[in-house]
């Protein structure tokens, strides 16, 4: 007993208990289910969950149970449990064409851990796309939003350019049709050569063009060269690729998958999101703000006159409040969504209302304070610009049409002159304010995308895996249990024992962390279960052979252990070197499979050496041995 | 229980100019057909296509992938997407030269998805497509870098450890023995046009680190037994060496292709490509540690004296007579 301290069997007993406390979530399987929330304001109360299940039971698909939830992010819905996910998709098709638009069905799974278990934080590990299914999107960036956007931006900067040099002009404005850039129209051909050097200088991805003369008009022609066309795109996926991310994890999803896909599609994948209601909410609604100038809002009879008409000023636009009151605003934006550094919500001091401080970067910020120092006491309005998809079903085929809102969100008069930091108050409530800040901070597009593909991952493909992956776990450790017990005796033995609670440690310290569980992080478990009986090979050879050059059995388990020590510790820093070059590879699959290799070689050490060694001692400890069993 | 005679004394070195030919042979065989015949890459690196069908009436996944192989459309993977009427097919079109465009950037889709569309309808009549779309690369050309740059990473990473913790000709013999174990594991990848995916090159890297591994407990011993050998003939140490690790490195070779034999049998295709690896990995690392790492480590001269445990170097001590 004296090689082996005491606190050493504490340690091992406390780690032990901890470790199967922990393990034990991911044995209570989350059911699947299917979950029903409105889409706008349609009731979710109890005459709704009574339809759902005489539904099902017209259908006569068996449920486990229904009930109405309360979540504070979500809201109220009925999530219904089935046994299996044969059940749960029939369920949800069953109920789709019942409840219609006004309600969302959904895939979810529901949790069956139980409450004490949870209360002290034990939880199941998240599991991958490939285990449990879950929401996928493709995205396509609109190319033609791309070029909007310059070509109104070099327009801007034109204008402005030529006011600098004290050139005259007529007029600059966009071509009429889209791509064939910015014609802007000179006095004479003096100015036009001043014009065209001074913007072939400032701007060198235009290409710049002499028109046909008309009369005393002398035309320019500004046009975006193609490569940097392509450029821009390029580089308003990588944008968005990054602008996504944000948004994604302020969703809180695990291991999400965003990348692109093709020449302008992104894909975004969310493991265990069953609910694409909400993603897309963060997602596919890709809003953006717009700063204008307002030019009347409801009280004024110009703007009633437009609304009743439709006869709206040229360099106006119509847009209505989120009352749906009428407003005129200017067509040309102050400041816009790209130009964002920061949003945050909170309460405005004064009135204590609710608000989105807003920080811009240097060139929106000077747009501002150029805007601001000439129209104090005049009004501004904030545009909410969300893009959506419509999807409807002619002939039998999908057609989707993009759509694009305009809400005016907020029109206030501008109270002083300001450039980077400013507020925007009036929002309806703190709820709305903390959205709005959260989708503003995730970065604003640089181009918009629409949905064009979306899907969920049925949850049978992945249960499928899932059984697959616990058959080969179980029967992997139970061959290498068998195998080591019959060659190695009651060492052996020793070893079994240690290495199933290899795999409840394992199990647990990855719940812990919450490490998402996929199909190579379950080839991670089972190599880390073939790899770690390699020290106890080590121990029980080191033993064998101490016992062959003679020595007692009590102190060729002590040598055993000591020299096997140093072998085990090299052996395991190279691997752990190379796991961890495995884990600082980006990429899900690999980075899944080398942290379940890294956590397991860090458990293998105690449980292989340290856990072997008490149960070793506590076996041989204080007896007279003449032989050992290994 | 005893496989192996604890007193076996195999000459292991005596056929080492034998064992090392071999694998230089091998090595430069695997080189060979890396170059010529390359990694059947998987859809991970090169992308593919994915084409949604819904069906009118619901269908099992198991239809699909039978009228797919009927059709001449191998190696789909089919997934049914929310419902039972819509599946979603992915695959990789294959040397077929009349699917690319001129440009030769992107399939054509249309007639790939004609060809599915012609495929699943021969059985049900009610097959439409809903959707296709070119899967451009995960990860494609960054991932091939990622991958080497963590495959040269774990190799100087191991290397500088080894120095420090044994000694430079240690090092040296180690990495080239894992280069050895990477080259020879692809090069029968490649020679059995294994499909190269991502938990392919996971498998891969893990092989280094199973190898070396194996190789360190050889070290351990050949440290151990040079510092307690009072009369320590390099050749004589590295065998015995060799010789008394042998059953350790082959039961704990049966013991992890146990677990991955158990992995390839339950669990799935989608891990199928991992342990195969793994298993020709484990081989591969196994044999080298016994037939290739000690005979390299003995031409580097490896001696007693670079092995004894550093003693406080005092100058004035080692001045006196």
């Amino acid at each position: 007993m004296s090689d082996f301290p005491r606190w050493r069997y504490y340690l091992v007993a406390i780690v032990l208990v901890i470790g199967t406390l922990y393990a034990l979530p991911n044995l209570y399987l989350a059911k699947p289910a299917v979950q029903v929330s409105a889409s706008h304001t349609a009731p979710v109360d109890q005459a709704l969950q009574q339809k759902i299940a005489s539904a099902l039971q017209a259908a006569k698909i068996p449920y486990q149970e229904e009930s109405i939830k309360h979540d504070k992010s979500r809201g109220d819905y009925v999530l219904v449990g089935f046994t299996n996910g044969d059940q749960q998709k029939s369920a949800a098709d069953t109920l789709r064409p019942l409840l219609g638009d006004d309600y969302t069905v959904a895939y979810n799974l529901q949790s069956t851990v139980p409450t004490w278990l949870s209360a002290i934080g034990g939880r199941s590990m998240p599991l991958g796309l490939d285990l449990q299914g879950g929401v996928r999107f493709l995205m396509a960036v609109d190319q033609n939003d791309v070029i909007d956007k310059q070509e109104t931006r070099y327009t801007q900067d034109i204008a402005a350019l030529l006011k600098d040099k004290k050139i005259s002009f007529v007029s600059v404005a966009r071509n009429a049709t889209r791509g064939q850039g910015v014609i802007i129209v000179l006095n004479s051909a003096a100015d036009r050569s001043a014009a065209s050097d001074a913007i072939a200088t400032e701007y060198t991805d235009l290409n710049v063009t002499d028109g046909t003369n008309t009369g005393d008009r002398y035309i320019l022609n500004a046009v975006i060269k193609p490569n940097k066309l392509q450029d821009l795109a390029i580089a308003a996926i990588s944008q968005n690729l990054a602008t996504l991310s944000n948004r994604i994890n302020a969703l809180g999803v695990s291991e999400p998958v965003i990348q692109r896909q093709g020449e302008d599609h992104i894909t975004v994948e969310l493991a265990g999101v069953q609910d694409p209601a909400e993603a897309k909410k963060v997602i596919g609604a890709t809003a953006t703000l717009e700063y204008v100038a307002g030019l009347g809002d409801g009280r004024d009879p110009a703007v009633q006159e437009a609304a009743k008409t439709g006869n709206i000023p040229p360099d106006a636009h119509l847009y209505y409040g989120t009352r749906g009151e009428p407003y005129l605003v200017s067509k040309t934006p102050i400041a816009t969504g790209d130009e964002l550094v920061d949003a945050a919500s909170g309460n405005d001091q004064q009135t204590g209302s609710p608000m989105v401080s807003v920080t811009l970067n240097s060139s929106g910020a000077a747009k501002m304070l150029d805007f601001t120092r000439d129209n104090v006491g005049k009004p501004m309005a904030v545009v909410y610009i969300e893009r959506t998809t419509d999807t409807k079903m002619v002939n039998g085929q999908e057609v989707r049409t993009p759509k694009t809102t305009y809400t005016v969100i907020n029109y206030a008069t501008i109270q002083g002159v300001f450039s980077n930091k400013f507020q925007t108050t009036g929002l309806e409530s703190s709820k709305s304010a903390s959205e709005l800040a959260l989708m503003l901070k995730g970065g604003s597009l640089a181009a918009s995308m629409d949905i064009v593909s979306e899907g969920v991952i049925g949850p049978s493909l992945g249960q499928d895996n899932i059984d697959k992956g616990l058959k080969a776990v179980l029967l992997g450790l139970g061959l290498v249990l068998v195998a080591a017990a019959i060659y190695y005796k009651l060492f052996g033995l020793v070893a079994d024992v240690a290495l199933f609670f290899n795999l409840v440690i394992l199990v647990a310290v990855m719940s812990m962390i919450g490490v998402t569980l996929t199909m190579p992080g379950i080839a991670g478990i089972v190599l880390t279960l073939g790899m770690a009986i390699d020290a106890n090979v080590l121990i029980c050879e080191r033993v064998r052979e101490e016992l062959r050059n003679g020595s007692t059995p009590l102190a060729s388990i002590r040598a055993g252990y000591e020299k096997a020590w140093a072998t085990i510790l090299d052996a395991n820093v190279t691997h752990l070197i190379a796991a961890l070059a495995l884990t600082t590879m980006g990429s899900g699959p690999i980075k899944g499979f080398g942290v379940t290799l890294l956590i397991g070689i860090l458990t293998s050490m105690f449980t292989s050496v340290t856990v072997t060694h008490a149960i070793t001692a506590l076996i041989h400890g204080g007896r007279k041995l003449k032989t050992l069993s290994v | 229980m005893e496989i192996f005679n604890h007193n076996s004394n195999i000459h292991f070195l005596r056929i080492r100019k034998f064992t090392v030919g071999i694998a230089v042979l091998l090595m430069l065989v695997s080189i060979g057909l890396l170059a010529t015949r390359s990694l059947n890459y998987g859809l991970d690196f090169t992308g593919g296509v994915s084409i949604d069908v819904t069906y009118d009436q619901p269908i099992m996944v198991e239809d699909v992938r039978a009228a797919l192989d009927k059709g001449g459309i191998d190696n789909a993977i089919v997934q049914s997407v929310g419902g039972t009427r819509q599946v979603s097919i992915r695959f990789q079109p294959k040397d077929d030269k009349h699917y690319t465009l001129q440009e030769g950037k992107s399939p054509n889709l249309d007639l790939i998805a004609g060809d599915v569309s012609k495929a699943l309808q021969a059985s049900r009549q009610d097959a439409k497509i809903a959707g296709r779309n070119y899967v451009g690369p995960q990860v494609g050309e960054q991932l091939r870098s990622d991958g080497v740059t963590a495959a040269i990473f774990v190799i100087i990473g191991i290397g500088i450890y080894l120095w420090i913790r044994f000694e430079r000709r240690f090092a040296i013999a180690a990495l080239a023995t894992e280069v050895h174990d990477v080259l020879v594991t692809l090069g029968v990848i490649s020679l059995v046009q294994r499909e190269f995916d991502l938990t392919v090159l996971a498998s891969v890297l893990a092989v280094i680190g199973y190898s070396i591994n194996d190789k360190v407990v050889v070290f351990d011993r050949i440290r151990e037994l040079f510092r307690s050998s009072r009369k320590a003939d390099p050749e004589e140490v590295l065998n015995r060496s060799i010789n008394s690790t042998l059953s350790r490195t082959i039961i704990t070779s049966l013991f992890t292709s146990i677990a991955m034999a158990a992995l390839y049998l339950f669990g799935g295709p989608t891990v199928h490509g991992f342990a195969v690896t793994m298993l020709i990995g484990i081989l591969v690392g196994t044999l080298s540690s016994i037939f290739v790492a000690s005979p390299i480590l003995l031409w580097l001269g490896v001696s007693k004296k670079d092995l004894m445990p550093v003693t406080r170097e005092n100058p004035e001590l080692a001045r006196r007579p």
